[in-house]
This record gives structure tokens, C-alpha cells and sequence, in this order.
């Protein structure tokens, strides 16, 4: 299978008092043509920076201090902003959390549709006009020929984030970033929002990275599931794999937090003790160590690396113990 | 303890209409709830529900157009102010954000020492010590008595805010989204920390949440807003697994489910908002498959239905249940 994009080695790091200090530690994944991929991890984790980082939308003080990102093939890190900024929006756009800081609140929302067609294309006003109508229909807005002439204020949350999503998709991308796109949003409103996104990216064979700290999200809209914990990737595999047999101890323990209708209320739930790291507090060894259960002397001084565990990917010293424990349970 | 039995506020016939420029509001259409002692009783429903407005008024930090709130068999439109503050010893709230709930300025200390301060009570050796038990009761320590809110996490910050709301030893504790800007795993051990002291200190909670996981988990009770309207209510198990309304499915079909062969029930109703006018009849029909064909839903006054001791509900055509 071909990768849409490649992420090699990507490290970022912040200032701090302590001097700059890592926040996201060689971080390398891919996304394959035409799949979901879903990237889940708690607040701090490194999930919108590395979001950033892809849209090359980093600025001080955050610094990418090495890495290499392939899109269709081309390295983007290393290429001219004036060319990257070629792709960005025709081949790569993004989703972003809150709608009404992501649109212009005194232009019309049809202005904004147009300036975006225009920047990826040689169409004329009307032309631009006539297209912004149909992507406004195809992201289920009623009435888009009245209401193209509408302000953001004018609109719900739900649908300005469709305009947002109409926006990311004028310059026809292969690889559509959501970043906590429906977060803001109602239940309801989420569940229709990111049908819509599941449809459209099906329709136009979009290569899909679903950025959310919501694990149902992840679980209903991606294909494979990506966990982040403090600036790493701890594990990866098929969204299968992942809820229903999780190896590595934070994606466990995550699973086991979760508040939902389903669980169990006649006990608490399992919470992780303490609290992820700060970017200039991260302890040696595996990031998860002092948190983990399942810690021994090893992980506390040795960082594990992503290796292949049956069909995924962990970093965790004892994955193939906790696995056959797991299976043994 | 608090007794078990018997309700510690109630609601009754509670409207609340803000007038503005685009037209009238009801933010509260004729609701009435009850807290009973020692329970918990969850509002749940979207933004724009009225969920804060119920809260606010319960508080008394908003006067309703008309109906009747009792707090602890007081009734809070004939009170004066100074009663009212007194009132608040026994009335507390958490809100949703960790951060500017708490005056970034001051000490971890003077925050929640601050409503013993306002009701005078004890000396400042004694309020010290009582602080340090009140962290010590949610999970923090001494040594953040001279923190200030910066210095602190999220998770840390909500527990300052419940310790506050601790302080005067209240009877009733109003939640409002207070666990919403959690993470997860952070999120839990606050739920963790709200049921446990619940039931060591005999609390009442009014439990906001746009969150159903979190209301199932908490709620003894849970009554499902509208737009102004407590559209059913029932106890865990009558809203989770026997729901009534139409509107209360659609929103346990919306919540997506952390496992991938979890079916996907969303339903492809209008979406459309019009604002929550006064209209006798159904203001869910817009968006209700069943009610949208119906003439009753546009035309007939709305009834509760009480289907049986805990569950109610606010519809024509309810979900048929054997």
C-alpha cells in the first residue's frame, strides 16, 4: 500500500526554564492511501503539534528541531514556504477545533469559500461562486445559494464547521487533517458532522488523520488507531487490535478511564494515578514508567522503542508478557 | 449524614424568558425537579438547553419569571439578601473551567479559605487547619497550600474549586460541567473523588453535563432538557435502558462509543435550531422522525406523562416499551 504522507523523526522542542526542552521526540508514522487514521492522546500529548508540523504552521518559539515529512513522495520541511505553500491546501488541508475563530466573523462565509477556490484555481468570480455553491451543498448545507450570503454569526456552530470542512476541501487535498474538528460541537451534531467527513472523504478518496482526545471518536471513524503519550507514539495498530486487545499499559489504562453509558457504575473507574508529564519534567526512560502498573527497573531507565507486536506496533519493554497475559485473562 | 429521604430543593413551574432585540427566549419553560437528600440528580442536554439557567436560578443568581424554588424549605423569592447569603452556607457550586473559577492571583490558601472568611467562622490558626483537611479530603496536600492556580494542572485546579465549594460544609453541591475540561484519565479520578466524598459528607449534587457517560456514571436521577424543557426524566436505568423520548435516543444513538463494532445509529433528522420559542406543543417535532407526520405534536398541548414513580416524560408518541 502506498503512504499518503510520511513522517520521519520528527522532533519538536519548546523554550522553557530549563533551557528548550523536547516536546515531541522522533516521532515517525505514516498514512496510508485512502485510510483513517486516528490519533488519540491526552491535552499536552503533542497531537496539534504534530498537526502543525504537517501543515508546516510551526512558529516560534516552537521549533522543529529535525525530521522529515514526505508528502505524495516530496519532502515539505525542507522546501521553499513559496512551494509548500502550492501544496498546502491542494494537497494536505486541515480541520480546525473551533469554527468560529477558524472563519472571518465580518466576511461573508461565501467570500471565504471563494478567496480559498481562487487560491487553488483560475476560476473567475462567478465561476468561484458557482463551486462555492456545490461544496455548500455537499457538506448538507440547506439552501447554499441564500445562505452563501451569510455571516458566521448568522450560523450554528454545526454549520460553520461545515463551511470550515467546505473551506478544507475547495482545493480538492488527498490528505485532510481534522484536528479536534467536532469537539466544540453538540453530540448531535457531532455524530452528523463527522458522518459527513466519513462520506466525503470516502467519495474523494482522502487520505483521513482524525486528531481527538475523544476515544469514541477514534473508534467509530478511523481504521487504524495512533496513541500518543507525552510527545510519543506508544502504540499503533488496526482500530480492532487496539480497543479490543490493547497491549501497551497507557492505552489500557486510557480504555479503562473512559466514562461512558456502557460501564460498570457500582465501581469506580480504574483512573491513571498522577498526571501525564510536563514537556520540562519528563522522567527518564519510558515516558510511562511512572505511571505504569506494569513498571520494572528497566523501563525507568531505558527508553523502548516502536517495535512490531502481532500485527502492531508497541513501545513497551513487556508487550509480548502483557499480551500473553491479556489473551491468558 | 444527611437523611436519605426527603428533597432538599425543589423547583416548581419555573419559567425563565430573556426579552432581546431577535425575539423572546425561553431559556426555563415551566420546569420543576427536585433534589433529594444524599442523591444526585443530572441534568443532561445540548448547549442552549437551559441547563445553566436551572442552576443560576437555583443559586439565586437569577430571579425566574415565575414559578417557585425552595432551597432547604426556604423559599428564595421572599428572601432578603443578607438571607440570602446565609442561604449559600449550605449551597455551593463548581464550575467548568479549572482555571478562571479561581483568582489566578491569590494562594491555594486564601482560595478556599475565602468562604470561611465571608461567614466569619473561626480564627485564622483554625481556618489553616481546616484548609489543610480540605485538600487532604480531595487529593491534594499541604505543600500546595502557597500554590497559585498557574502552578497547578487542570485536574489539580477542579479539586481547589471542590474544596472551596467543601469549605463551609454545604448540603448541596451544583456541578456545573465541572468535570468538561478534563482529560480523561484525570477526569475519572475527579468522579472518583466527587462520589467518594458524597457520600462520607451526605452531599446533594446537581449534576450539569452535556456528558451522558458522566451523568450514568453519577446521577442517581437524570432529567434530559430541550430548549427550556425537561423532556423526560426517570432514574439510571429508565433513561439508559427503557428511554422514553424520542429526543433521549437520538442522543444516546449520537454518543459514539469507544468500540469499533459498536453500532452506528445516527439518525438524519433536520438539524435546523429555530430558537426556543413558547409553543405549547412539541418544540422537538423539527427534528423528531416521528412527530414531524403527526398533527398532535404541532397542534396539542403537551402533558406530562407519568409512566411510572420515577419516570415521566414529555411526548405524544413515546417509544412503545413492553
Amino acid at each position: 500500500m502506498t503512504s499518503a504522507l510520511v513522517v520521519k523523526g520528527l522532533s519538536l522542542s519548546v523554550p522553557s526554564a530549563k533551557g528548550r526542552v523536547t516536546v515531541i521526540d522522533d516521532l515517525s508514522f505514516d498514512i496510508p492511501a485512502g485510510r483513517r487514521v486516528g490519533l488519540v492522546g491526552e491535552s499536552g500529548s503533542g497531537k496539534s503539534l504534530t498537526a502543525y508540523s504537517l501543515m508546516r504552521l510551526i512558529k516560534d518559539p516552537v521549533r522543529i528541531e529535525k525530521g522529515e515529512i514526505f508528502l505524495g513522495g516530496e519532502e515539505i520541511l525542507g522546501m521553499k514556504m513559496k512551494e509548500f505553500r502550492h501544496l498546502r491546501g491542494n494537497d494536505i488541508s486541515m480541520i480546525y477545533q473551533d469554527p468560529m475563530s477558524a472563519l472571518n466573523p465580518i466576511m461573508r462565509i461565501g467570500a471565504q469559500i471563494v478567496e480559498s477556490i481562487q487560491l487553488h484555481s483560475d476560476l473567475n468570480n462567478s465561476q468561484a461562486r458557482k463551486v462555492a455553491i456545490e461544496l455548500l451543498a455537499s457538506v448538507g448545507i440547506p439552501e447554499p445559494d441564500r445562505r452563501i450570503d451569510s455571516y458566521p454569526f448568522e450560523m450554528s456552530g454545526g454549520m460553520l464547521q461545515r463551511v470550515v470542512i467546505a473551506i478544507a476541501l475547495s482545493g480538492e487535498p488527498k490528505v485532510l487533517i481534522a484536528d479536534e474538528a467536532t469537539t466544540a460541537l453538540d453530540v448531535t451534531t457531532q455524530a452528523r458532522v463527522l458522518t459527513l467527513i466519513d462520506k466525503l472523504a470516502a467519495e474523494r478518496g482522502l487520505s483521513v488523520l482524525l486528531i481527538t482526545h475523544d476515544l469514541g471518536v477514534a473508534a467509530q471513524f478511523s481504521d487504524e488507531i495512533m496513541v500518543m503519550y507525552a510527545g510519543k507514539l506508544v502504540e499503533r495498530g488496526e482500530v480492532n487490535q487496539i480497543f479490543s486487545n490493547p497491549v501497551h499499559p497507557y492505552t489500557k489504562a486510557l480504555l479503562n478511564s473512559r466514562c461512558d453509558y456502557t460501564i460498570d457504575v457500582t465501581k469506580p473507574i480504574n483512573s491513571i494515578a498522577g498526571q501525564p508529564p510536563r514537556p520540562d519534567n519528563r522522567p527518564t526512560g519510558c515516558v510511562f514508567s511512572p505511571r505504569c502498573m506494569h513498571a520494572q527497573p528497566k523501563c525507568h531507565a531505558e527508553v523502548p522503542r516502536l517495535e512490531s507486536v502481532k500485527g502492531r506496533l508497541t513501545a513497551c519493554f513487556r508487550a509480548e508478557e502483557l499480551l500473553e497475559l491479556g489473551v491468558a485473562k | 449524614m444527611a437523611t436519605q429521604t426527603g428533597s432538599v430543593a425543589n423547583l416548581s413551574a419555573v419559567s425563565r424568558i430573556f426579552k432581546g432585540k431577535t425575539g423572546t427566549v425561553h431559556a426555563l419553560d415551566n420546569i420543576s425537579f427536585d433534589l433529594k437528600a444524599g442523591k444526585t440528580l443530572a441534568l443532561v442536554g445540548e448547549s442552549g438547553s437551559g441547563k445553566t439557567t436551572a442552576a443560576r436560578v437555583l443559586l439565586g443568581l437569577d430571579q425566574p419569571n415565575s414559578g417557585l424554588i425552595e432551597v432547604l424549605g426556604r423559599n428564595l423569592g421572599s428572601l432578603k439578601y443578607e438571607e440570602l447569603r446565609l442561604l449559600r452556607r449550605e449551597i455551593q457550586v463548581v464550575q467548568q473551567d479549572p482555571f478562571s473559577q479561581l483568582n489566578r492571583r491569590h494562594s491555594v490558601e486564601r482560595i478556599v479559605s475565602s468562604p470561611l472568611l465571608a461567614f466569619d467562622i473561626g480564627d485564622k490558626e483554625s481556618r489553616r487547619e481546616q484548609v489543610i483537611e480540605l485538600l487532604q479530603a480531595v487529593g491534594l496536600e499541604k505543600e500546595h497550600l502557597n500554590r497559585r492556580p498557574h502552578e497547578l494542572s487542570g485536574g489539580q485546579c477542579q479539586r481547589v474549586a471542590i474544596a472551596r465549594a467543601l469549605a463551609v460544609n454545604p448540603k448541596i453541591v451544583v456541578l456545573d460541567e465541572a468535570v468538561s475540561a478534563l482529560d480523561v484519565s484525570v477526569r475519572a479520578q475527579v468522579l472518583n473523588l466527587l462520589r467518594e466524598i458524597q457520600i462520607t459528607r451526605g452531599l446533594t449534587y446537581l449534576f450539569i453535563t452535556h456528558d451522558l457517560g458522566v451523568a450514568h456514571y453519577m446521577a442517581d436521577e437524570i432529567a434530559v432538557m430541550f430548549r427550556g424543557r425537561i423532556v423526560e426524566r426517570g432514574d439510571r436505568d429508565d433513561i439508559f435502558k427503557k428511554p422514553r423520548h424520542h429526543y433521549t435516543t437520538g442522543l444516546l444513538s449520537s454518543v459514539p462509543l469507544a468500540s469499533p463494532t459498536a453500532e452506528k445509529r445516527i439518525s438524519e433528522q433536520d438539524q435546523s435550531l429555530p430558537s426556543p420559542v413558547a409553543d405549547d406543543s412539541c418544540n422537538y417535532r423539527s427534528r423528531c422522525a416521528v412527530g414531524l407526520g403527526r398533527d398532535d405534536c404541532k397542534s396539542v398541548p403537551l402533558q406530562i406523562t407519568q409512566g411510572s414513580d420515577t419516570h415521566s416524560w414529555l411526548c405524544h408518541s413515546p417509544i412503545e416499551r413492553s
